[in-house]
């Protein structure tokens, strides 16, 4: 298969408190043959903050990495559902609002008119690539991992920006883990919230959602939750540990970036991203001898 | 009488966001599907009718607005194609802008945290983030066991990454205004 060329936007948290989930980005997308770009100087996407609060900056923040995408002239690849979100909603506004255009123009100092393909690794890989032709790059049966697919807000809705085949019953990640031979256990809470941005004002909110969404992992039978939102990730993993501020309930199922799945199963160095988890999915994988 | 009712913020909101408000023919879908009404003063099918009554200042000052997570879920569904979400980042904002005493302090303040450190470094910083939101919101001593085990765990780095281009992101910060007040 020929190689297959992106820009490429990190994004902050993959760059830090999500690291193995950037690190398993580049790692699967060097052995798939994806060529990264990755866009230089980029700059945080705003997140839900900026939106929030201030609608113009949060277009021209992303703005100004479209207008580094714009520049390199390749699709762009993103792999946070947050960051993927705010640069398709960046990217439709200016594109269809010349005013709003004009004033990103202004701010960023640069075109912001990036007219090329936004595109999300899940998407990439389960329907460009397709899971037939993954099985080629898979050295490694993930057997005895039950997962529970977790795809959270960003990557569905608004349904503009949705990179999955349905808003509200996707089925994109199920599908890529079957592929991986993983079973995929059914369960009505993939595409619900866990309080995203509110972790740290309104733990209590936060708690609550989480709280549920392991209950009902548990109850479907899943040991793993699986996902592609580091803001989903750390909301679940979070308060999992002893403490002062821990949950009332502590859950210790793993959260796993889809990503970490496939190098495993394409039997990359996994480990190393495996050990930068609050909850570590170690013993899991140990138990059921995917890891030594 | 109907044709009594203040229209200026239903009229305001639709300029800001290009969201018909008076479409809503309060069916209660959004409220029943948003994963946060459980701790709202007042579910989303209620700010939209609030919205039709011009209820400006109990809208400007209610918690839902901060509580919204931006989940889009009531955006999806809504039969009449309003974006409620869209609606509930118009109402933050314009309470912002009129220097309200917000509803949810302290998610205001997560908020001015996390725009702050984008504006000095150009990414987010985890530990950057924390210090400046336990600072303003005097939560000092919360999660001090959690930041270890997030240390240790390699989730916060000590040196902070930053964009090079920095005078390019104070420009987008000044001419967006500064971001929230
Ligand atoms: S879903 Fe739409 S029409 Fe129905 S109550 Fe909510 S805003 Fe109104
Ligand atoms: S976007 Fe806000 S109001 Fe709408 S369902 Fe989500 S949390 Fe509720």
């Amino acid at each position: 298969m020929s190689r297959i060329d992106f820009s490429y936007f990190p994004g902050c948290s993959q760059t830090g408190s999500a690291e193995e989930f950037g690190l398993s980005t580049e790692a699967v997308c060097a052995a798939l043959g994806i060529d990264l770009e990755e866009l230089p100087d980029w700059s945080c996407c705003g997140a839900s903050s900026a939106h929030m609060t201030n609608d113009l900056l949060s277009i021209a923040l992303p703005g100004r990495d479209l207008a580094l995408a714009k520049k390199i002239g390749k699709d762009l690849l993103v792999v946070c559902a947050a960051c993927y979100s705010r640069m398709k909603v960046a990217q439709n506004r200016i594109l269809s609002d010349e005013a709003l255009a004009a004033e990103v123009e202004a701010a960023v100092g640069m075109d912001p008119r990036f007219t090329g393909r936004i595109r999300h690794l899940l998407d990439v890989v389960a329907n460009d690539i397709g899971m037939r032709d993954i099985k080629k790059w898979l050295r490694a049966d993930l057997a005895g991992l039950k997962a529970v697919p977790y795809y959270g807000c960003l990557l569905v809705r608004p349904p503009e920006v949705c990179c999955c085949d349905s808003v509200e019953n996707p089925t994109d990640l199920d599908r890529f883990l079957k592929g991986l031979g993983v079973e995929v256990r059914p369960w009505s809470f993939k595409t619900d919230c866990c309080g995203g941005s509110l972790s740290l004002s309104r733990t209590d909110i936060v708690e609550n959602l989480v709280n549920r969404l392991y209950v009902q992992a548990e109850h479907a039978g899943a040991n793993c939750i699986v996902t592609a939102c580091p803001m989903c990730a750390a909301n679940l993993e979070m308060r999992q540990q002893p403490g002062k501020f821990t949950f009332t309930v502590v859950h210790r199922m793993p959260v796993l970036y889809f990503t970490e799945l496939l190098g495993l199963a394409m039997g990359l160095d996994a480990q190393s991203w495996f050990k930068s988890h609050l909850i570590s999915p170690l013993p899991l994988l140990k138990q059921l001898d995917l890891v030594n | 009488m109907i044709n009594t009712v203040n229209r200026e913020l239903e009229k305001a909101l639709e300029q800001r966001t290009g969201q018909k408000v008076r479409d809503c023919y309060q069916c209660k879908k959004c409220s029943a599907g948003c994963p946060i009404a459980f701790a709202m003063d007042l579910v989303p099918h209620e700010v939209m009718k609030m919205v039709q009554y011009g209820q400006e200042r109990r809208l400007m000052r209610s918690s839902t607005i901060w509580l919204c997570a931006s989940c889009e879920t009531c955006t999806t569904r809504c039969p009449n194609e309003i974006d409620i979400a869209a609606v509930m980042d118009g109402l933050r904002q314009m309470a912002l802008e009129a220097g309200e005493s917000l509803g949810e302090p302290e998610v205001g303040m997560f908020h001015k945290s996390f725009l702050g450190g984008i504006k000095y470094t150009g990414k987010t910083n985890e530990p950057i983030l924390i210090g400046a939101y336990k600072t303003l919101s005097r939560r000092l001593f919360d999660d001090l066991g959690l930041g270890a085990v997030m240390l240790a765990r390699r989730k916060i780095k000590i040196l902070p990454r930053v964009v090079k281009d920095r005078a390019g992101m104070r420009r987008i910060f000044d001419r967006t205004e500064g971001g929230p007040k």
